[in-house]
């Protein structure tokens, strides 16, 4: 096989392994999610299908695909159809932005290294915020077009979230754009290389804790998890936007939001902690790729620890909390970096 | 070959998207035309080297303002719009305005042929500028807009600033009343 076949061949190898590996990470979180909130509750959890409960998504799977599809009788034919397939699509297209490892030949195969990851953007930054911004509309054409008062009031909660969480959330971004000085993932990644003092890795959670913490917070109710769950706060809206879908097309919602996290996850891997830099030993032979899996699972279990410990907020307090306190932090946080970046010439 | 078929594809899903926005009768599906209608346009920015553009646009348009539009015609509720209904005395019927209405489209049409015959011009003139990769790269876009177009863009913010106060003012009188 010439060069150029083999290259084509192994690019891609590496997009569909990057649908698969997104397709697993939401069947697996299903799975850690209620694992892990078992083991907070001290019980099992799910252990009955496969070995310790590992084939359980495959069941899930297996019986959405098999429930009856309903639809209620005033719903909107298209929209409601639409929605979910808009949240799902949003979110793996997201995820195309996202490199994951460097360069690499694989052991020589290659003349020329390729780059892990689906598609090198230099506006990737960019594009991971707009695609992910998109996901919204699946959230409220699903609300609106159900034609129940508990779905359209979830619909419009999270569009009103979303829409306050992602300025706190760009301005975050914005320090860390400042200091590598690109909109580009994969060079944000490579000014994280190296070490100070020989020790402590040069990531940019050490010169950006504030934003760190703004930007995972902002992540958290970008994504409509809880303690920022208010789109399906059940016992209020029943289960909110979601409330009059079934079978398949109920299942595209959960998985949107598991790779919807799962890409928050890798972005913050991406920009605060190094994406695969980090262990020479592992750089230096090409397996940087396993380190980033490593923190993005890391901060995905964090997710999940946060879901099952801290009880919902009020609404009221969602909104204070976004325009009030988080939105301010993040600027000031912007104001401080520019000045520092001015004064130390960075 | 293939990136002119890509451009007639985005430009036929733009064209026939915005066409339909008008078509509906229903609000929600025009607003949904008018965001594939911008994604297309997103797609044709990026095929002119420009996915700076090409991502604020989606950021901007796509993301931001067609959320308040698809707000507003939630929480109106607005009604699916019947042809029926549609009376001969609505004041946006009257001759006068049809006639102004009229000047207004051939004002535009003029516009465009002007534009149309002075392409080439302009498309030696942004060759002349040299590298594409210019309009691409968010360093020269930031530079150029706070040293050239400096003022538009303050002006731009101060008028954004108004329409802000604007509306606290309104909702802040609604609730002290």
């Amino acid at each position: 096989m010439d060069q150029a076949t083999l290259r084509f061949a192994i690019q891609l190898g590496i997009i569909g392994l990057t649908f698969f590996m997104l397709i697993n990470a939401s069947a697996l979180l299903v799975l850690a999610e209620r694992k892990i909130m078992g083991f907070m509750q001290q019980r099992y959890g799910p252990y009955l299908v496969g070995p310790h409960g590992l084939l359980q998504p495959l069941a899930d799977i297996v019986k959405l695909l098999f429930k009856e599809e309903l639809r209620p009788k005033d719903a909107d034919k298209w929209l409601f159809t639409l929605a979910p397939m808009i949240s799902v699509t949003a979110a793996f297209a997201a995820f195309a932005a996202v490199p994951w490892g460097a360069e690499t030949t694989f052991f020589g195969l290659l003349d020329t290294p390729v780059k892990l990851g689906v598609a090198d953007v230099n506006v990737a930054v960019l594009v991971v915020f707009a695609i992910t911004s998109m996901g919204v509309y699946g959230i409220v054409l699903a609300g609106w077009s159900s034609n129940s008062k508990y779905s359209l009031l979830g619909g419009l909660r999270s569009s009103a979230q979303m829409i306050s969480y992602e300025l706190a959330y760009a301005t975050a971004l914005a320090s860390v754009i400042m200091l590598a000085g690109s909109l580009s993932l994969r060079e944000v990644v490579d000014a994280q290389n190296g070490y100070w003092f020989g020790v402590i890795p040069k990531w940019y959670l050490f010169l950006q804790p504030f934003g760190f913490l703004i930007y995972v917070i902002a992540g958290v109710a970008e994504t409509n998890r809880a303690p920022f769950d208010f789109p399906e706060a059940e016992q209020e809206l029943v289960a909110g936007y979601n409330t009059e879908y079934s079978s398949v097309r109920f299942a595209l919602f959960p998985q949107a939001e598991y790779i919807n996290m799962t890409t928050m996850a890798a972005v913050a891997t991406d920009l605060y902690l190094g994406g695969w830099h980090g262990i020479a030993i592992l750089d230096r032979y090409g397996f940087g790729w396993m380190f980033f899996l490593a923190k993005v699972g890391v901060i995905l279990f964090a997710y999940i620890w946060v879901r099952w410990t801290v009880p919902r907020y009020r609404y009221d307090q969602l909104m204070q909390f976004g325009w009030k306190w988080l939105f301010p932090a993040a600027v000031l946080n912007l104001i401080a970096t520019a000045a520092c970046i001015l004064y130390f010439n960075v | 070959m293939f990136e002119t078929s890509l451009f007639y594809l985005f430009a036929g899903v733009a064209i026939v998207a915005s066409a339909l926005v008008i078509g509906q009768r229903n609000p929600m599906y025009s607003i949904m035309l008018l965001i594939t209608s911008f994604g297309a346009l997103a797609a044709l920015y990026i095929q002119l080297d420009a996915p700076f553009v090409a991502m604020a646009q989606i950021i901007v348009y796509a993301g931001a303002i067609m959320v308040l539009f698809l707000f507003v015609v939630m929480l109106l509720n607005a009604p699916q719009e019947d042809a029926a209904e549609w009376d001969r005395t609505h004041p946006l019927r009257r001759a006068g305005i049809g006639r102004f209405g009229a000047v207004l489209a051939g004002l535009l049409i003029v516009q465009l042929v002007w534009a149309l015959v002075r392409l080439n011009d302009a498309s030696t003139a942004v060759n002349a500028r040299g590298d594409a990769t210019a309009i691409s790269s968010v360093r020269s876009v930031g530079r150029v807009l706070f040293t050239d177009y400096m003022f538009a863009f303050e002006a731009t913010s101060i008028l954004i600033l108004v329409a802000m106060v604007g509306a606290v003012l309104l909702a802040a009188r609604e609730t002290s009343q």
